[in-house]
């Protein structure tokens, strides 16, 4: 990081922010165009709308049913983020401070859900879900999210609690806690920032993700994002304002998890700890 | 204790085990090896059996259809086609951002502006998409008013749709990646650089570059990873019976509009054989370069 | 050896600033090192040292003064074009390249032939004594050796100056006195002009001709280590030279360069450090080496004994004064705590310093 003055320098560095501006102001425009849409009366073929109005919101919710495919989304959501982190955390625990036979084998296994990509793994697990009988209902969609979030929690965890010195853990259990109050009293704070930043992760992700719950999701099952992509696949059916009006309820709906997320967490930290 | 006095005492097997980093502790990790085993394995297998017990024909009549049906296995050059160019676009879209973005003090709000797009998701970018690079959008409004183009260019409906949409999606994990591999630089390397005569170019193809490209290779793999599963916008943005008919179209149509799971388990698995196959090959590569830590010395 | 200095006859640096924002990381540092000079800078961390180092570097920029280089202004050149060698603190070996190619980086930045460049740097290895270990990465090598890949590196190219940041401050005590004897011996071998940057004064003093004790950005006394050691002009230099013991008093008298200080009732004669006058208010500075306990009767500072400990050779005792002055002193034998006593030590080991100072 050695600071430059020359002129081949800067004309780089122009070169950059002009790909940078370039590439945020298409993304905005994008979104813009999506909320500009979700608010027009009509618009086609001029620059902005003829009108605006509310109107398709209420006509989005009616339409898509959406305030039982957010409940559904919710719950499907919490119940993913809930279970990961039940399971994930004291996975991550185990492996942080342990060395046992074997567990080159077991990181690899967790690490193989993220290599591959859901709609890869997807299609033979819901496969094994219609079996089984689970697909189509919440339990399955569930089960399938649950499928990367866990390892995506492990991976997480292990270098958040390898920092940890465990002298503090030897320390408490000099001083008399047991497993238990060792758990509730010294790990849970310690851990607890750790366990937030995943699990809010995790909340991001499971809202976003697509292709599990779409392989596996039945008509009461779907989730806002699978409800989006029908609308969108259906276009022409309904109004485009609508579809858009529940494309803007989306966005909201992850870009809030985002911001709170990101309090937490530097994003760059993220990727840094998921890539092993 | 029951052993012989001429042995040493047995050592309880609880005491041996824990000596070898198993005990109560080690257990925790059991649930979600479980979970795992039971969810993301067992699938696999049974999706590689099935695909071994096609609804007619010998074993291997799914693979033999899907290779003598140019519908089926022409899906694997489309999404290579799709995949390589979006990978290799969104590295290099998201170096030369990296390497700016490291200089700033405060990156936070630029690299949060970045991510949206990963949070965003597939189908609300295809949604985006559809209205801003439509024929009346603002995207091919704004470049006829400018006169840049006479008549509106055609971005939807075919491959360009798709690879601007992947390129979207891709590039904050892409770009996140390389920023943190970057990151992992240490800046006195540089520096060390700048004392011994390297200008900027130097710094770059000497120091740089060689420690980064490992990162790179894994960068590489993921990001391609992520774009050879392509579905929503393929479906959404491309022309899916056409020219963006990629291989997770094929695997879909099987399974649920032709109900033929064990057809769709045998493209999902051709499909795991293809990714793998180029990750390998990446990271075989990848085997040849210096791979340990960045740093600068101890520490 | 054919591995020698480029020439030059001063390295000027006038009134040298660097801000960060409002804080002055370094504030008019004037300064003139002349070629062959071994030159510490000292000083506790977070006192400029390391900013001035990287300024002469070249990796941060000035705000405010200039660099000469004899008649040249090196100031708005960037690092690559001063051609100087400088030590990393934590060597900023480049990982991925092997030894001879780490210690070879310079020359080839350089253009340096390849016949004269293998040349260079099998006797920068030789210098270092490396021999061997040429085709090793730095992370096969141990602290103590990739600290020569660095020195090497820095001086294949030949450069007129040579850099080291706290260079030692990562190695154990041992390989610290080992290394400290090979950065002079290289020093004197090649004529180099080095400019060393550390906080243990120790080394500053063994290694040094002239030793630069900074402070909040500024230079506050430069010197021969003699000199600074015997005759610091400044309160925090005698701190740092090792007179721990701080009192502060009222002046009685000064005649002859000697003060006569007034502490706890006791008239205590000093040398005059920084102008006192009669009347004012003074510190007194003494190292615990020649503060003494006295026998009854004799004049001296009163104490109460705290404690003492055994150094092998001498007992090392821990007083207070009536006002909590913290005393520390040299005694012959464990003395009880709680014990009053008295002490004392040579005018000409006391040093008087002005209020201000």
């Amino acid at each position: 990081m050695v600071k430059d003055t020359r002129l081949s320098t800067r004309l780089w560095a122009a070169a950059n922010w002009a790909l940078i501006g370039f590439f945020v102001l298409n993304l905005f425009a994008m979104i813009a165009t999506v909320v500009t849409s979700s608010f027009a009366t009509r618009w086609l073929g001029t620059w902005f709308p003829a009108g605006w109005t509310t109107r398709w919101y209420s006509a989005a919710w009616s339409e898509f049913q959406l305030s039982d495919v957010l409940t559904v989304t919710f719950q499907i959501v919490f119940l993913v983020v809930f279970l990961s982190g039940l399971i994930g955390v004291p996975a991550a625990y185990a492996l942080a401070r342990r060395d046992f036979p074997g567990k080159k084998l077991i990181m690899l296994l967790f690490l193989l859900p993220l290599l591959v990509p859901p709609i890869t793994f997807g299609i033979p697990l819901a496969t094994v879900l219609y079996r089984t009988g689970l697909a189509g209902s919440m339990s399955g969609v569930v089960l399938a999210n649950l499928v990367p979030t866990v390892p995506f929690v492990i991976l997480v965890m292990i270098p958040f609690i390898e920092q940890i010195d465990t002298k503090i853990e030897a320390a408490a259990r000099v001083f008399g806690a047991g497993t238990f109050k060792l758990f509730v009293h010294i790990l849970l704070p310690l851990l607890m920032p750790g366990i937030l930043a995943a699990l809010l992760l995790v909340l991001v992700r499971t809202i976003a993700m697509f292709e599990l719950t779409f392989l596996t999701a039945g008509p009461t099952s779907q989730t806002l994002v699978v409800a989006l992509y029908y609308a969108v696949f259906a276009a022409g059916v309904r109004a485009v304002q609508s579809i858009d009006a529940m494309a803007v309820i989306y966005m909201v709906t992850t870009l809030v998890w985002l911001v709170i997320a990101l309090r937490f967490v530097n994003p760059t930290q993220i990727v840094a700890r998921a890539k092993r | 204790m029951s052993a012989p006095a001429t042995t040493t005492p047995a050592i309880p097997l609880g005491q041996r085990l824990a000596a070898r980093g198993l005990d109560g502790l080690t257990l925790l990790v059991l649930p979600a090896v479980l979970f795992l085993l039971a969810l993301f394995i067992y699938p696999f297998l049974y999706g590689l059996f099935l695909s071994f017990t096609p609804k007619a024909g010998g074993a291997l009549a799914n693979y033999q259809r899907f290779f003598s049906d140019s519908f089926l296995y022409g899906t694997i050059a489309t999404t290579l086609w799709l995949a390589l160019p979006v990978t290799i676009a969104t590295l290099l879209l998201a170096i030369p951002i990296a390497f700016r973005v490291r200089l700033m003090r405060h990156q936070r709000l630029l690299t949060t502006i970045l991510v949206i797009p990963i949070t965003l998701g597939t189908v609300l970018v295809a949604e985006g998409l559809l209205n801003y690079l439509g024929p009346q959008g603002w995207f091919n409004r704004t470049l006829m008013t400018l006169g840049i183009i006479s008549s509106p260019v055609k971005l939807l409906h075919n491959y360009w749709g798709v690879m601007l949409s992947l390129v979207i999606t891709g590039f904050p994990f892409t770009f996140l990646l390389t920023l943190s591999y970057l990151t992992g630089v240490d800046p006195a390397l540089e520096q060390a650089g700048a004392t011994l005569g390297a200008g900027p170019w130097d710094r770059f193809r000497h120091i740089l570059l060689p420690l980064l490209l490992p990162g790179l290779a894994i960068t590489f793999c993921l990001s391609f990873v992520q774009a050879f599963s392509v579905f929503p916008s393929a479906v959404l943005l491309g022309a899916p019976a056409g020219p963006t008919r990629v291989i997770s179209i094929a695997a879909y149509q099987a399974a649920f509009e032709e109900y033929d799971y064990s057809m769709a388990s045998a493209v999902a698995m051709i499909m795991g054989v293809v990714q793998l196959v180029i990750v390998v090959a990446v990271l075989g590569a990848r085997g040849l370069l210096y791979r340990g830590p960045a740093g600068g010395g101890k520490g | 050896m054919s591995i020698h200095a480029a020439n030059f006859r001063e390295l000027r640096l006038d009134r040298l600033c660097r801000d960060f924002g409002t804080h002055n990381a370094v504030k008019d540092v004037s300064l003139t090192i002349r070629q062959g000079e071994f030159i510490a800078l000292l000083g506790p961390s977070g006192c400029g040292k390391s900013t001035t180092l990287n300024l002469i570097a070249g990796l941060l920029p000035a705000t405010g003064g200039g660099i000469w280089l004899d008649e040249k202004r090196i100031d708005p050149l960037r690092p690559e074009e001063r051609g100087f060698g400088m030590v990393f603190q934590n060597y900023a070996l480049f990982p991925h390249m092997t030894v001879r190619k780490n210690i070879g980086f310079g020359l080839k930045m350089r253009g340096v032939a390849r016949a004269e460049s293998d040349r260079r740097v099998a006797e920068a290895v030789a210098m270092v004594r490396l021999q061997g270990q040429e085709e090793k990465l730095p992370g096969q090598l141990s602290g103590g050796q990739q600290q020569r890949v660095a020195i090497a590196r820095a001086i294949a190219v030949q450069p007129p100056l040579v850099l080291m940041d706290e260079p030692l401050s990562n190695l154990d005590a041992k390989l610290r006195l080992e290394m400290r004897a090979e950065i002079r011996r290289i020093h004197n071998t090649l004529g180099a002009t080095t400019i060393y940057v550390t906080h243990d004064q120790e080394e500053a003093l063994s290694l040094a001709d002239r030793i630069v004790v900074m402070r909040d950005g500024q230079i506050r006394q430069v010197g021969g280590p003699e000199d600074l050691f015997s005759r610091p002009d400044h309160l925090d230099v005698a701190e740092f030279m090792g007179f721990r013991n701080k009192v502060s008093g009222r002046v009685a008298s000064v005649a002859d360069g000697l003060a006569t200080v007034t502490v706890g009732g006791l008239g205590l004669v000093g040398r005059v450090r920084t102008p006192v006058r009669p009347g004012e208010a003074a510190h007194v500075s003494i190292r615990p080496e020649d503060l003494h306990p006295v026998r009854d009767g004799d004049p001296g500072l009163p104490a109460k004994v705290v404690s003492t400990e055994f150094h092998g050779r001498e007992f090392v005792g821990f007083a207070r004064m009536a006002d909590d002055t913290p005393l520390t002193f040299l005694a012959d034998s464990r003395i009880p705590h709680g014990t009053d006593i008295r002490l004392a030590a040579q005018p000409d080991s006391v040093l008087v310093f002005g209020e201000g100072a």
